[in-house]
């Protein structure tokens, strides 16, 4: 049963509180005034749910707040009420995002500002409570925006972020926080919390425009188009895609200047990379054993950094492949598997390879991929500095396994 | 019926019975543009159900013959708003927007005012597909919205495929009749409308309607759309394509269906049941039940029957008029604990 901790600021004076991940992401819903938030039970997303459960029953947050029969409906229904014009919040987890995935899928083609956060864990079967991030992966092609986010305060932060973004006309499209199970939406953390004021100033009102459904708007959504205008369709979604990073890049200055907190750059963050021989890239809170691996070898003068990717899609491919370019050697971490892919990695390292596939720039390092963490299983720090090991015999121009599995039981 | 000091209600639109054909509005906000076939019956029952809401409605449409054949990219029929929605969802879509709605204007962040807000499915979205959703959707008493099943028993925009509300022995694409199996398709018909009216105690309005009486179906649109929280009506429509008759007859058909007791129309206003036109006269005694010979033999879906199918279909007929607890509405029989239903 979640408690809440958090105390809500008065207008005007910004508080920190000890809170979960999960009761984060349900300050921020607050925050931004939500108006219509769908819930059904799976772990560990449903926290959130309890969070905002509470909050509604104490008359701190105004918002039609819908259990739901199944997380089909779930979407589905927050999906008509902002097509309506409300703004809107939802999640699940594991097999529940696949339960919802027919209404995943038309979310991003009917250009819906949808929030969603993926409390990440692991597809059945085996039942397993844990995280991977095969859950939220599998929405990559759809239009989805899809981001990683690595602390409490980073998930308040991002929701905040996330609704300013999708819900710019420009953009319109859906977006979906992964915050890993356990590591993430279980543990607390100090976060500030922001004022209303603050917020107010940087999150516009949900403004649905010429597309919303209303009497006054007599508009007919999403007609059958056939072979006749299906590409002209999916063409605008790409166009709306294709302006996403210049709409993160004005939403995360506007951040910065409003709430005083800087991200740098938003897509994805550098640690101990200034003079690193190898990196180590992954998603989530895989960065906390990593960086205190970080931390030891350099002790031992091994010069070792970290890419921590948060947006995934928009996969930031030409700002990503120019940074990785300049290391011997990259390892990406994958918290996730992609049975048959090339290589048999991971989604991202596949689509890191792909990234760095490009002519734009010259050196193209040694990628390894290493499967870890999966279920829930703890990415310990002799695990980092195993691929450590690895990236050093890569670099130095050992033939290594494009594929190695990591903390596996023998 | 009590109500919960919880739950928060919003007002209607007023929407009074038409006192006739001669006062049916003339303006028509499903109009040209569609593509249904000739004779469709579901075609009219959109026309019919829109009118009787009026301009101030929003329509949401799950995916079918509704869907697909009404809102050509670039030709839409609709003139109120009408937004798609997936197979199974017309139960999500109603409550979604009815919730955005009442948010919204409770907030002041839009204009304080009754908007209908009608979501409608096939019997494939709805008796089948959607059946949870719209279960669940009819349990939210602060919502208004109408959910209204157009049924034309089968899947009739993919190809005609059995639906669970398909009639007994009916040929479709999934169930032909073949030189092993004569009946491929043996399961009763599933008793939606009874079902979802038993079974949602705090929904205020379940009817059944068919447009072959025009007037009594639009009154109990307007009915489901002014009494508020969740309603539902389903439609028996005629389908020239799918029950393989010539599109002149859809109306005739529709009244046999009434007139032989196979679907039987009324009312559950309130926890009240009223039975309504010809059923209400079979039920009194004043009309007698038409042989459903003269309803199965118009159709070509039924033209296989011998006539130890036609007496089964009869025999089934009879019984729900004789042996269920209420004829068409609860299929508990009447003689299991004596006749009378156990509450004082």
């Amino acid at each position: 049963m979640a408690q809440m901790t958090a105390t809500l600021p008065e207008r005007g004076t910004e508080e920190t509180a000890l809170i979960t991940g999960s009761e984060a992401i349900a300050v921020a819903c607050k925050l931004a005034d939500v108006d219509v938030i769908t819930a059904y039970p799976i772990r560990p997303y449903d926290t959130v749910m309890q969070y905002v459960a509470k909050l509604v029953a104490n008359g701190e947050f105004d918002c039609e707040y819908i259990v739901a029969e199944g997380e089909h409906s779930q979407f589905e229904i927050v999906k008509h009420a902002s097509a309506c014009g409300a703004r809107v919040f939802t999640g699940s987890s594991g097999v529940g995002w696949m339960y919802a995935m027919e209404a995943l899928t038309v979310t991003p083609a009917l250009r819906i500002p949808m929030i969603a956060m993926v409390g990440n864990r692991a597809l059945d079967d085996p039942g397993a409570f844990g995280v991977e991030h095969n859950d939220a992966l599998t929405v990559r092609d759809l239009g989805w925006m899809l981001v990683w986010v690595d602390t409490a305060q980073e998930a308040l932060d991002t929701a905040l972020i996330a609704y300013r973004v999708a819900e710019d006309r420009r953009i319109f499209l859906p977006c979906g926080i992964s915050c890993d199970g356990a590591f993430l939406t279980h543990s607390q953390a100090m976060v500030k919390i922001p004022t209303q004021d603050q917020v107010n100033k940087f999150l516009p009102r949900y403004n649905r425009a010429d597309l919303l459904l209303h009497p006054d708007n007599p508009i007919t959504v999403a007609p059958q188009a056939n072979e006749d205008w299906v590409m002209e369709i999916r063409r605008q979604n790409y166009a709306a895609m294709e302006r996403v990073p210049g709409v993160i890049r004005e939403a995360y200055a506007d951040f910065e200047r409003i709430f005083g907190r800087k991200y740098g750059n938003p897509f994805f963050e550098e640690y101990e990379t200034a003079d690193a021989d190898v990196v180590i890239m992954g998603m989530g809170t895989l960065s906390m054993p990593t960086r205190v691996a970080i931390r030891k070898l350099r002790s031992e003068g091994k010069k070792v950094g970290m890419v921590r990717l948060r947006w995934f899609r928009p996969f930031p491919a030409e700002e990503l492949a120019k940074c990785l370019s300049r290391f011997k050697a990259v390892g990406v971490l994958d918290r996730d598997f992609s049975f048959g892919s090339p290589y048999m990695s991971g989604v991202v390292a596949t689509e890191t390879r792909a990234a760095l596939y490009t002519d734009t720039i010259s050196k193209h390092p040694p990628v390894l991929n290493f499967i870890g963490g999966l279920g829930g299983r703890e990415v310990t720090v002799p695990d980092v500095e195993k691929i450590a090991h690895e990236l050093y015999e890569a670099a130095e121009g050992k033939k290594k396994p494009a594929t190695q599995w990591i903390g596996l039981r023998e | 019926m009590a109500i919960s000091p919880f739950v928060e209600i919003d007002a209607t639109q007023k929407l009074d019975p038409f006192k006739g054909v001669k006062k049916i509005p003339l303006e028509e906000y499903f109009t040209s543009g569609h593509r249904t076939c000739q004779g469709c019956e579901s075609a009219l029952v959109m026309k019919m159900m829109v009118k009787a809401a009026g301009p101030r409605t929003i329509v949401l449409g799950s995916t079918g013959c509704m869907y697909v054949a009404n809102t050509t990219y670039y030709s839409t029929s609709w003139v109120v708003p009408w937004m798609h929605t997936q197979l199974g969802s017309s139960g999500s879509a109603g409550l979604g927007a009815a919730a955005a709605l009442k948010a919204q204007m409770r907030k002041g962040k839009m204009k304080k005012e009754p908007i209908n807000v009608i979501a409608f499915c096939g019997d494939g979205g709805g008796a089948d597909m959607g059946l949870g959703a719209i279960s669940a959707s009819l349990t939210h008493p602060d919502y208004n919205f109408l959910i209204l099943l157009y049924d034309n028993e089968s899947y009739a925009n993919t190809d005609i495929q059995l639906s669970g509300s398909t009639p007994y022995g009916a040929h479709t694409t999934f169930s032909p009749p073949g030189k092993m199996k004569r009946i491929m398709h043996h399961r009763w018909k599933k008793n939606t409308a009874g079902m979802l009216a038993a079974g949602h105690p705090e929904c205020k309005y379940v009817a059944t309607v068919c447009m072959s009486y025009g007037l009594l179906g639009m009154n109990c649109i307007r009915k489901a759309l002014e009494i508020g929280g969740p309603t539902f009506v389903h439609s028996l429509d005629p389908c020239p394509k799918g029950w393989d008759y010539d599109p002149y007859i859809s109306h005739e058909l529709g009244e046999l269906a009434v007139t032989t007791g196979i679907w039987p129309l009324y009312e559950v206003e309130n926890h009240t049941l009223r039975l309504l036109g010809k059923t209400k006269e079979i039920a009194e005694g004043r009309y007698v039940r038409q042989p459903v010979r003269d309803y199965l033999m118009k159709q070509g879906r039924f033209a296989h029957f011998t006539k130890d199918d036609i007496d089964y279909f009869q025999s089934k007929v009879d019984e729900m008029w004789q042996k269920w607890l209420i004829p068409g509405v609860i299929p508990m029989m009447k003689d299991v604990e004596g006749d009378k239903p156990p509450a004082e």
